[in-house]
């Protein structure tokens, strides 16, 4: 399979501190990529480096073989922790609204048959999320994880190339979690998607992914901390092809 | 039980509320009678009586001079200021605050204007107003507007600021522009915070609009109340002073209303 991003040599700096160095990777299609690793190793940066929200310092990123801009774009698709959805939507606008922004560029909005079929688009990704009965809800009704479902509906719904997914079932229950753990796998099998997921949680990591990322930094000087930074320590393939593993009892964090 | 925990039935508090409010106007009735026992061509301390007396006049009966029903038209002109002002400044907070909020070289443009302009008394610039822009109508408005408005900015491009980062990330991966950032996600969200410091702006928009209306005016609620302290009428000046209350309190319920009714979203769980 062909790369779809590519990380050449990233380093990402902010003064003197290096936050990430000599960061080289390529990501296949139809991958699900768990990264994890200690707190303050950088997968925050790892993450708005592919999001776009943040350029390397050095080191070129390529989606597609073409470089990308250091601004988020609808190709990429994001589902953070928290405050992913729009208090002042209802779950059905919530998931229009990526279909009306980039057709009425003036308006933000849709009117007559080009809003139906957006409305209609937008509740049959409802529908295979779980939330076909709550079009009219508002986020502060639902509880977390159905909150998180919007926000997979919302991103889902612009067929992004590549989904981000940033710690998106910390805070949930553990009951829910699996639930969601089910829904991630089978979306991810229905649409192709290529997910990249930071998480805490090592078990989540393994039984959903098809590839385990984990980041630290190579060396550590007591003197300058600062002065080294997080890069692919392990690098490990699953073969996770086939879904994730039932057992659910349970979970392993690092912090 | 502790005092945080008790927690009040409607009924209760409507008692409650009242209570503290009749034990002012009987205080207020006792010292006025006593007043007038000891000397009752008292102005000082009017009784409700006398109250009524000259308000009716005012209320009903054409004045002599004008022709006008003089209550209400210094009601009507002082309203129409005020609502001329607040409308102003809040169209001018919306629409500042959106682009200060979300434009971050708007804000490190013009964010230190404001804050400068926000800082200095409004008072103090009257004389300059009044300059300007003469005695009439125009300058009155303006002072309300240079009073209220860059607390109302500021307050509006401080809670759009503070909107998650992450709502501004995800709406970009959604195809927003920088407009759409705006109108879809900051400008529905800023709504109900607009209707807040409206409502803040109230109390302050009020004192400019006296202050205006007592310096250079012939008409309004703050000009007449100034007017007839020349001659201690004590009995014109609390009514009119409750009257002002009124409208205040009736303002601010309107628009606690108004946000309930058009943004239920941002008023908990009752949709």
């Amino acid at each position: 399979m062909s790369a779809l991003l590519s990380l050449r040599d990233v380093w990402i700096e902010y003064g003197d501190r290096i936050v990430i160095e000599r960061l080289s990777l390529d990501i296949e299609a139809q991958s699900f990529v768990s990264v994890v690793g200690p707190s303050g190793a950088g997968k925050s940066s790892f993450l708005r480096l592919i999001l776009g929200q943040e350029a390397p310092t050095r080191g070129d990123i390529l989606l597609d073989g073409e470089p990308l801009t250091p601004e988020c774009g609808p190709d990429r698709g994001v589902v953070f922790q928290r405050y992913s959805v729009f208090p002042h939507l209802s779950v059905l606008r919530n998931t229009m609204l990526g279909l009306e922004c980039p057709q009425a560029p003036l308006m933000g909005r849709l009117f007559g048959a080009a809003r139906r079929a957006a409305r209609d688009e937008a509740a049959a990704m409802l529908e295979a999320v779980g939330l076909g009965h709550s079009l009219d809800l508002y986020p502060a009704q639902m509880s977390g994880g159905m909150q998180q479902r919007l926000a997979i509906a919302q991103a889902l719904v612009m067929r992004p190339r590549i989904l981000l997914l940033d710690e998106p079932f910390g805070a949930l229950d553990p009951g829910i979690r699996a639930d969601m753990h089910a829904l991630i796998t089978r979306l991810w099998r229905d649409y192709s998607l290529t997910i990249v997921m930071v998480t805490h949680d090592i078990r989540e990591a393994f039984s959903l992914g098809t590839r385990v990322l984990t980041l630290d930094k190579r060396r550590h000087d007591p003197h300058a901390p600062h002065r080294f930074g997080a890069t692919v320590v392990y690098d490990l393939p699953l073969n996770n092809r086939s879904g994730p593993a039932a057992s659910e009892d349970g979970s392993i964090t690092i912090d | 039980m502790r005092w945080v925990n008790r927690h009040m039935r409607r009924g209760d508090r409507l008692l409650l509320g009242s209570l503290p409010i009749l034990l002012l106007v009987v205080i207020y009735l006792i010292m006025a009678a006593s007043r007038h026992a000891a000397n009752p061509a008292d102005k000082i301390l009017p009784l409700p009586g006398r109250m009524a007396e000259s308000m009716y006049a005012l209320i009903f009966l054409p004045d002599k001079l004008s022709g006008q029903l003089v209550f209400w038209a210094d009601t009507l002109a002082s309203l129409e200021r005020l609502g001329m002002g607040l409308g102003i400044a809040t169209l001018m907070a919306l629409v500042v605050g959106l682009a200060l909020g979300v434009l971050p070289p708007v804000r490190a443009t013009f964010g230190p204007l404001v804050t400068g302009i926000a800082v200095i008394p409004p008072i103090a610039l009257l004389p300059i107003l009044f300059i300007a822009l003469g005695l009439g109508e125009t300058a009155k408005v303006a002072l309300i507007v240079v009073g209220i408005a860059p607390v109302m900015i500021r307050d509006i491009a401080a809670h759009v600021t503070a909107l998650p980062r992450e709502q501004i990330i995800k709406a970009q991966t959604l195809g927003a522009s920088s407009w759409q950032v705006m109108i879809r996600v900051a400008l529905p969200q800023a709504m109900p915070r607009l209707i807040q410091a409206m409502r803040l702006a109230l109390g302050p928009a009020w004192v400019f609009l006296i202050s205006a209306e007592a310096i250079a005016s012939d008409v309004g609620l703050g000009y007449r109340i100034f007017l007839v302290r020349r001659y201690l009428s004590m009995d014109i000046i609390l009514p009119y002073v409750a009257w002002i209350a009124l409208l205040a309190i009736l303002m601010d319920l309107t628009l606690t209303h108004l946000s309930k009714r058009l943004f239920p979203w941002a008023h908990g769980e009752s949709h």
